[in-house]
């Protein structure tokens, strides 16, 4: 069934097919629409879930965070400060081998306040050992909210779903509502293969040492350093598990078949345009135009930014003569946090391409057509001078 | 009420505390949290953030409990336990929820999450085990260290303000039961954990705990300065049930007669030795007033 509806509510659809058991939410532009309509969801009867009407992000991540201990299927959703004020939780859910969703719906961080859209709030949190995807238009979102329970609870690593704050949020678009009965196939019910239960009690997240240490039976335990080991070497195997996922959706719904990176001309292009959510597909409309042109340049959404694909990116940029990465992020003090990941990747290429950053719309300063078209078109005919990188775009004063 | 009076005798056998875990000689805390075990009982499921009692419960992968058990982020104890009652509702489950945490975990970095699920009505047990400082940390104030009392961040002039009345907090959210204990009444304890097992919704026991390190007395003197703490007027047994106030065993039967000076209480503790006689005085006349309101209160009673 196709609808017209905005991507907050693709969002709640999504969540709704997955058989989301407890939602816990605290309002936060522009994430709030998506609370709304899981709360009515919830309060019509049209979908069997527990809905905690929480008094703070940072509760609402504590909520998810002991449901999913005792057991239960747990998302969440937030934008910008509340993410931040998340950040311990972050890590605890993660550390806690936790199969939490939430949807991070982007937006610039305060001070100054500011409730438009950049990717600063989820790039900040990507170290908290998170999965992270990122949705390029309504049809992702409802997919990739499906798809995040199924990684999730696969690796038992908690995934964020990214999309941009008014620009998906906001708008209506027409999609694809997924069938329950093929979401039921794709997603079973959660059967946890352990929780906290008086049958079996056990103490979690309890004090671990530095060293290892034997239990009351003689078995050696690992230390904290092992139980790091396994976070991360789990979300390096996940890349293995999110491209299964999405082969396993393609086959039962068609849609998908570019879990990392999702290309756009890019085959014989000599220049790829990379970016993170819908910029990505707002630069396709100017790779278009260039190739009108004749300058053979592609466009590339990176799908998955945590863990990094960093070999798909490698063998996919391998042989180009240059990538351009746009983002709206931030490392403070060197340069946009995609552009190192994507450089280190193309560290061990044999022919490296040339590779520039520009950094634009930051707290939804607007992004024009013609400035992407200018900077794309003067980086690929070589005919920019550029005397700091990263370069700002559409910046007025 | 033909219920039959709990005494040490007719306590449940069977221990979920462990012997021999991690808390210090004498510590306030071990005796409650043996006894609100007892009274829990195995269908528990536990709530714990950062406090002693993380110490207490053992290092991985030894724990010193028999109860399920999930320790969670300093400030997010009362979310914490709505998102396991959540769970077990959507899993159908009516296993009970208790959380226990320090005054600190309770009253100032925890106090918004227990405030939100107090007004949300979460069906839940929180148990505050009050030693009057961060203990866990090394004995630095907290906001319900009374005044004058010398701490590790208060080292030389004492607490300037005062105790922050958490049950009173509590209370002002319209929840069904409020109570306070006392670690050195241990059977009184028991009777308000199982007195909270029979009614829904949030109930909260503030237990006075006291802390032979941080207060700085000998070991051996934990109960029976708990017990001075009451009997001084200074620490008061009470429940609200219902909204409705009443004393409690030991304090109850205070009314009408004759306490303890609170300088027998102050003069047993180091914590204390700041204190002056002007203000012995105006902590005196602060109890006496406190009481003669409850005097007031009982006699319209009656």
């Amino acid at each position: 069934m196709h609808i017209i509806e905005a991507g907050n509510v693709a969002a709640a659809m999504g969540v709704k097919l997955a058989g989301a058991q407890v939602v816990a939410a605290y309002p936060i532009t522009p994430q709030t629409p998506l609370t709304e309509k899981l709360s009515e969801l919830v309060d019509s009867g049209g979908m069997d879930a527990q809905y905690i009407p929480v008094e703070s992000e940072h509760s609402a991540m504590s909520v998810c965070i002991a449901a999913s201990s005792a057991g239960a299927r747990a998302f969440t959703a937030t934008s910008a400060n509340g993410l931040l004020y998340m950040n311990e939780q972050l890590h605890w859910a993660a550390g806690a081998r936790l199969p939490i969703v939430m949807c991070v719906v982007n937006r610039g961080i305060g001070a100054p306040w500011t409730v438009w859209n950049d990717h600063q709030d989820a790039v900040s949190q990507r170290d908290t050992g998170w999965i992270q995807i990122f949705c390029c238009d309504h049809q992702q979102i409802i997919d990739t909210v499906i798809q995040a329970f199924r990684i999730a609870e696969a690796v038992r690593i908690p995934v964020m779903v990214c999309y941009d704050g008014y620009i998906l949020s906001h708008t209506y678009m027409p999609f694809e509502m997924p069938d329950q009965k093929e979401v039921d196939k794709f997603l079973p019910a959660f059967e946890p293969d352990w929780a906290l239960d008086p049958a079996c009690p056990a103490n979690l997240n309890t004090v671990t040492l530095p060293d290892i240490r034997p239990d009351v039976r003689g078995n050696t335990a690992p230390g904290y350093m092992e139980i790091r080991h396994d976070l991360h070497t789990d979300l390096r195997r996940s890349i293995g598990v999110v491209e299964e996922a999405d082969s396993r959706f393609s086959e039962i719904f068609g849609r998908g078949g570019h879990p990392f990176i999702e290309p756009y001309r890019c085959e014989d292009a000599e220049y790829v345009a990379m970016a993170m959510g819908s910029l990505s597909y707002h630069i396709r409309d100017v790779a278009d135009s260039l190739r009108e042109e004749g300058i053979a340049v592609g466009a590339a959404g990176l799908r998955l930014h945590r863990p990094f694909p960093d070999r798909a990116v490698a063998e996919f940029l391998s042989g180009k003569k240059g990538v351009i990465v746009m983002e709206k992020a931030l490392s403070y003090g060197y340069e946009g946090p995609l552009y190192t990941d994507i450089k280190a990747a193309l560290y061990n290429c044999a022919e490296r391409p040339e590779i520039t950053n520009f950094i634009l719309g930051l707290g939804g300063r607007e992004i024009r057509t013609r400035d992407i078209y200018g900077v794309l078109k003067k980086t690929c005919t070589k005919t920019a001078q550029h005397e700091e990188n990263p370069v700002f775009v559409g910046m007025k004063v | 009420m033909a219920a039959k009076k709990t005494t040490v005798l007719n306590l449940p056998e069977e221990e979920l505390v462990h012997p021999g875990n991690r808390a210090c000689s004498g510590c306030g805390l071990s005796i409650i949290y043996r006894m609100g075990l007892k009274a829990l009982g195995r269908d528990t499921i536990l709530v714990v953030p950062p406090s002693c009692l993380t110490v207490l419960q053992g290092l991985y992968p030894i724990a010193a409990t028999q109860l399920p058990c999930v320790n969670v982020t300093f400030a997010s104890t009362a979310a914490a336990a709505t998102g396991v009652l959540a769970a077990l509702r959507a899993r159908k489950k009516d296993t009970q929820v208790a959380a226990w945490a320090g005054d600190g975990g309770t009253g100032d970095i925890g106090i918004q999450a227990l405030s939100g699920a107090c007004e949300r009505g979460e069906d839940f047990i929180f148990i505050c085990y009050d030693n009057e400082a961060y203990m866990n940390t090394g004995v630095q104030r907290s906001g319900t260290t009374p005044q004058h009392v010398l701490t590790t961040t208060t080292p030389i002039s004492g607490k300037q303000q005062r105790k922050k009345d958490m049950p009173a907090i509590i209370a002002a959210h319209g929840i069904d039961y409020v109570a306070t204990a006392s670690a050195a009444y241990p059977v009184d304890f028991y009777d308000k954990v199982c007195k909270a097992k029979t009614i829904s919704g949030p109930k909260y026991i503030h237990v006075h705990t006291p802390c032979p390190a941080g207060w700085g007395f000998s070991a051996r003197y934990t109960v029976k300065i708990g017990r001075m703490a009451v009997e001084t007027g200074l620490f008061d047994l009470y429940e609200r049930e219902k909204g409705e106030f009443r004393l409690t065993g030991p304090s109850q039967k205070m009314l009408g007669k004759k306490r303890k000076p609170v300088a027998e209480y102050f003069a047993t503790q180091g914590r204390f030795k700041g204190l002056d006689e002007k203000q012995i005085t105006e902590l005196q006349n602060e109890v006496d007033k406190k009481w003669a309101d409850y005097e007031k209160q009982a006699e319209e009673a009656c």
